[in-house]
């Protein structure tokens, strides 16, 4: 005879479930207690205080590159924190650019008919992620840049820059009182291009006429502000970088261990994203690349209208974890001494003030914040690529 | 017949034969299609062309022709008459080699480590070669003996004569190998366990695997390490405070473990619905129809992932440095500003032998992947 679940063990599964998940919550929940009263009780020993009491006092330690005004004689913790957060946002903000451009390169390198491009790419695909990160952090600021002239032999930079293993110093444009103008001349010329291209193809989707938008684009984007650029009286001045006995004085300073954390994040990132970028053009089924060719369409436009949309769809996913992978990625400056957030907040601030527990927290709820939103954003758009798609 | 004879369209004499394709197989025919096709194709592999005659020869020149193979100190590897422009300085690694594999483990007692890399390789060959006989008591081996023999070999029991070492002096190959094996040994079962539990009906076992997973994977593996090196020493009564290689293991299992998980989710919901209605069908409890029927087939479609998070976990491996910890690439950086083999090529040569053991260790395991891959595909087509 069968046997029948009866509605009884059914309820006594039921109960088995409650019974299991009342006990992980005791469990978990009899740990965390345990956690707190121990590290209340050594925090007591250590004589340390808990609490964000501490974000108001004066930090009194350096920081190399700020993007904000800090001193390290006035400015708070708190200070010191917004900075590092500015830091570690600057490099991976630069390094996503970057890392973007030279991925989709060498990924589209990497499909190319030409057999020495193809091969070339996926050596370095291959060489570059199979070498740690942080290795390669470390040779490029070790072995390249701090093998660079010292400020004597300073290699002299076409434009008055000049190069050597202090760091890149350029000439620092400083902007005189007619350019705003030119800003608000180029925010205008997108804003133009913009709503012409929607005019455009609401033209082209009733009447089927395609409108040349290139020229127009050129001239509100570029010879506008160029125009208004010329007609303020060229307000633009650049303060060159001046060789000094013992320092480069005036111009942009970009300091080695930036240069370094974003060559290293953009060539280890742009690998994966080359991978990504292939993955996606090759899930484009071949039949939709013949059936665009069968229309008549040239390559050019079977590229940009068939290809491109649909392979967009299958890369923005794991483009978005490569983006915050490299985010994560920054964090490494620590080696090098970049003030990024974790140098500055989890390194300094946390040896001055003792407050691992806050101090931890904080910067892993930062790291957190920073994926959840980029995540937020990229599902957005990923959501728009598919229903447009449909 | 006499009227297609007659229609002036139709040839009534064979054409002329025309000429063979140029080169249309063959090396010429290869070239063409593959590097000659356009001018652009052209323009492209003569840049490529140049490239490589500029950067090969002068790669070869620095590692292998004008490098330095021997010596004592600095000396050999400084420019010299006999060798004005100096290249690898190999003399390095070769005086600091044993450094680099054992760190400050004592000499008397390296036969120890040897005896572990054996018996480590082992066992990845025992799971790794999947016709090997008998891998369920590979994975025994694996997971259950080869940690205990490690422990016994590597932290010596005095009470069977094995002197005992203090993590503190253990470094270099070593200690990246340990902290890999931890992380893999550790991470798949947890790993499994996570996803399982991500997956489960359960509310209460599913929001603490969400979170553990979610929470691990948003934020930076040095923030973990800092995190299990800080605070972990607060959260349990003084006495108890594990030693600081052991802080690092825990930091960087519980990281694998994270990205583990999500990697066997993706195994298990490629699982076929069918697969769990037969094992239901066929009365089988919910942890058998897991352990016999579902896991094991989502386990081998997701094996070329499960490498390559074991690869993402050797390269993090070398973020141990963040919390003092000597591994591999510490060893390189501690050797490399040793001042009597201050040369300008010292720190190159030791990244470049970094690289090279790196470079092979995760090449080859990606080399495994993708032959695991092919096979599944083939086995998948039939």
């Amino acid at each position: 005879m069968p046997k029948i679940v009866s509605y009884s063990s059914r309820n006594s599964r039921r109960a088995g479930y409650i019974a299991l998940q009342a006990g992980l919550v005791v469990i978990v929940g009899g740990l965390a207690y345990a956690a707190v009263v121990n590290a209340a009780q050594n925090l007591a020993q250590a004589h340390i205080a808990s609490g964000f009491g501490f974000w108001n006092n004066t930090a009194g330690f350096d920081i190399s590159q700020t993007l904000i005004a800090y001193s390290s004689s006035t400015s708070t913790f708190g200070r010191a924190f917004w900075v590092g957060l500015l830091n570690t946002l600057l490099v991976a903000g630069i390094g996503i650019v970057l890392a973007t451009v030279l991925g989709f390169v060498i990924g589209i390198a990497r499909l190319s008919r030409n057999w020495l491009v193809a091969r070339l790419a996926g050596s370095y695909v291959e060489l570059i992620r199979n070498v740690p990160l942080l290795l390669q952090l470390l040779f490029w600021y070790n072995a390249v840049l701090k093998s660079l002239p010292e400020l004597r032999g300073s290699v002299a930079l076409p434009g008055g820059g000049f190069l050597n293993n202090r760091g890149l110093f350029l000439p620092r444009p400083e902007f005189g009182a007619g350019f705003g103008y030119v800003v608000i001349a180029l925010l205008f010329g997108l804003a133009a291009t913009i709503a012409l291209r929607l005019w455009a193809r609401r033209r082209q989707d009733r009447t089927s006429e395609p409108v040349r938008m290139l020229w127009f684009g050129f001239g509100l984007i570029v010879i506008l502000p160029l125009a208004v650029f010329a007609l303020t009286g060229a307000p633009l001045r650049f303060s060159f970088p001046d060789m000094g006995r013992f320092n480069v004085m005036g111009g942009v300073e970009i300091l080695p261990e930036f240069a370094a954390l974003v060559v290293a994040l953009t060539v280890y990132t742009a690998a994966f994203i080359a991978e990504v970028v292939r993955a996606g053009v090759l899930a484009v089924a071949h039949g939709q690349t013949e059936a665009a060719q069968a229309l008549g369409l040239r390559s050019h436009t079977t590229l940009r209208l068939v290809v491109v949309p649909q392979a967009m769809r299958v890369i923005v996913p794991p483009l978005t974890s490569q983006y915050l992978n490299l985010i994560k990625n920054s964090s490494l400056a620590v080696a090098i001494g970049y003030p990024d957030l974790v140098q500055v907040f989890a390194g300094s601030v946390l040896n001055i003030t003792g407050q691992a527990v806050e101090v931890i927290a904080v910067t892993m709820a930062v790291y957190l914040t920073i994926s959840l939103v980029i995540s937020l954003f990229m599902n957005l758009y990923g959501y728009a690529l598919n229903v447009a798609g449909r | 017949m006499t009227a297609t004879a007659n229609t002036a369209y139709l040839r009534t004499t064979p054409a002329e034969r025309l000429p063979p394709p140029a080169a249309h197989g063959g090396l010429v025919g290869w070239l063409r299609a593959n590097l000659f096709s356009s001018l652009g194709n052209t323009v492209l592999t003569l840049i490529c062309v140049g490239f490589i005659a500029w950067a090969v020869p002068q790669l070869l020149r620095f590692f292998v022709f004008d490098a330095v193979w021997s010596g004592a100190d600095r000396d050999a590897c400084l420019a010299s008459p006999a060798n004005p422009e100096p290249g690898a300085c190999w003399a390095f690694v070769r005086v600091w080699f044993s450094y680099f594999v054992y760190g400050f483990y004592p000499y008397g007692l390296r036969w120890r480590v040897d005896l572990f890399f054996v018996a480590l390789a082992f066992g990845i060959a025992w799971l790794a070669w999947l016709s090997a006989p008998r891998r369920d008591i590979g994975a025994v081996y694996f997971f259950i003996v080869l940690p205990i023999l490690s422990y016994v070999l590597l932290s010596g029991v005095p009470l069977i004569g094995l002197a005992s070492v203090p993590t503190s002096l253990w470094g270099g190959i070593l200690v990246t190998i340990v902290v890999a094996t931890v992380g893999i040994v550790v991470s798949l079962p947890l790993g499994i366990f996570l996803a399982l539990g991500r997956r489960s009906k359960i509310p209460v076992v599913k929001l603490f695997a969400v979170t553990f997973i979610e929470f691990v994977r948003g934020v930076p593996l040095i923030t973990v390490l800092f995190m299990a090196s800080v605070m972990l020493p607060l959260f349990v009564p003084e006495r108890f405070a594990p030693e600081k290689l052991v802080r690092a293991l825990i930091g960087v299992a519980l990281f694998a473990s994270a990205y583990m998980a999500e990697v066997v989710r993706g195994g298990l919901a490629a699982v076929p619905r069918g697969q769990y209605e037969a094992a239901q069908a066929l009365g089988l409890p919910h942890w058998r129809m897991m352990a016999l029927i579902i896991l094991p087939q989502a386990l081998r479609v997701t094996l070329p992932n499960i490498v390559n998070t074991f690869i993402a976990l050797f390269k993090d491996t070398s973020l141990v440095f963040a919390v003092g910890i000597f591994d591999f690439l510490r060893t390189i950086e501690a050797a490399r500003v040793d001042p009597r083999w201050a040369t300008p090529v010292t720190s190159v040569t030791g990244y470049a032998f970094a690289a090279l053991f790196y470079f092979i260790c995760c090449y080859g395991m990606s080399s495994y992947a993708r032959g695991v891959e092919s096979r599944l595909a083939r086995a998948h087509r039939r």
